[in-house]
């Protein structure tokens, strides 16, 4: 099993179409690296900034 | 300071809602500029604060995701101007990466890109960065990077040949893994993560 043992031979040759796949590969993992910090609880002080706005601006 | 028009309360409230639903982003764009997870905070956090201030020359409609990226971007840039000469923060950063991410819950190959990420040059990370995770296309990485599509084009293609280098050399230092090991558990994750066969 494994990405590397069963990969047809394409036309443009074992070598190419396995920098694709690691290309593709690392692809996935910078996405999953980027969305994991999107997914996280965005913490309180974030909110706090527009909240202090709000209060300041209601004063008014 | 320009004095500007004020916003009509209902498009300021819009536009309140559209920050806070880009705030997830910034912090991850954030993260990936900085490395060390609070220093990116603080960094997201004056990005807000800077991008309300400026609310009123944001142009209701155009791409507000791209606007508050450039203004994050430039933020950070000016910062780190003021502070340290460019070579020496990325080194520290590294550094302090190193350090910060060496989280034992961490999925091993995400340690490993992370490592090979704060290694690139930040222009090209940050290209990488905006168009193979932010979701950009070219002439909007461009905008935000304020420079030509074409530098966009070879600094992310330059960025994923030396990220592949990176991972397959074992270039870093862990635990003393073999070189090739992250390349290898890359692939492994890739191929679980999309899916059953």
């Amino acid at each position: 099993m494994g990405l590397m043992s069963n990969q047809p031979e394409k036309t443009k040759g074992p070598d190419l179409e396995e920098a694709r796949l690691r290309q593709q590969a690392i692809g996935v993992k910078l996405r999953q690296m980027f969305d994991d910090v999107v997914n996280e609880p965005v913490p309180d002080e974030f909110l706090d900034i527009l909240r202090r706005h709000d209060e300041r601006a209601g004063g008014k | 300071m320009v004095e500007r028009t004020p916003m009509d309360p209902a498009s300021e409230n819009q536009f309140k809602r559209d920050l806070v639903t880009l705030i997830p982003h910034l912090r991850a764009f954030a993260r990936t500029l900085c490395g060390d997870a609070a220093a990116a905070d603080d960094l997201a956090q004056d990005t807000v604060m800077k991008a309300w201030d400026a609310r009123s020359s944001y142009q209701m409609g155009t791409n507000m995701k791209a606007w508050t990226f450039m203004i994050l971007r430039n933020q950070f840039y000016s910062e780190k101007r003021r502070s340290w000469r460019q070579t020496q923060l990325d080194q520290e950063a590294a550094e302090r990466t190193l350090v910060a991410i060496d989280d034992p819950a961490s999925p091993l190959a995400l340690d490993e890109l992370r490592q090979a990420l704060i290694m690139l040059p930040s222009e090209q990370r940050e290209a990488l960065i905006l168009v193979g995770a932010g979701g950009f296309a070219y002439e909007e990485a461009a905008e935000i990077c304020g420079c030509a599509v074409g530098t966009v084009k070879s600094r992310v293609s330059r960025a994923r040949r030396a990220l592949q280098g990176i991972l397959e050399e074992g270039a870093y230092d862990r635990d003393g893994l073999p070189a090739g090991d992250a390349m290898r558990s890359i692939l492994s994750d890739a191929e679980r993560l999309s899916g059953p066969r």
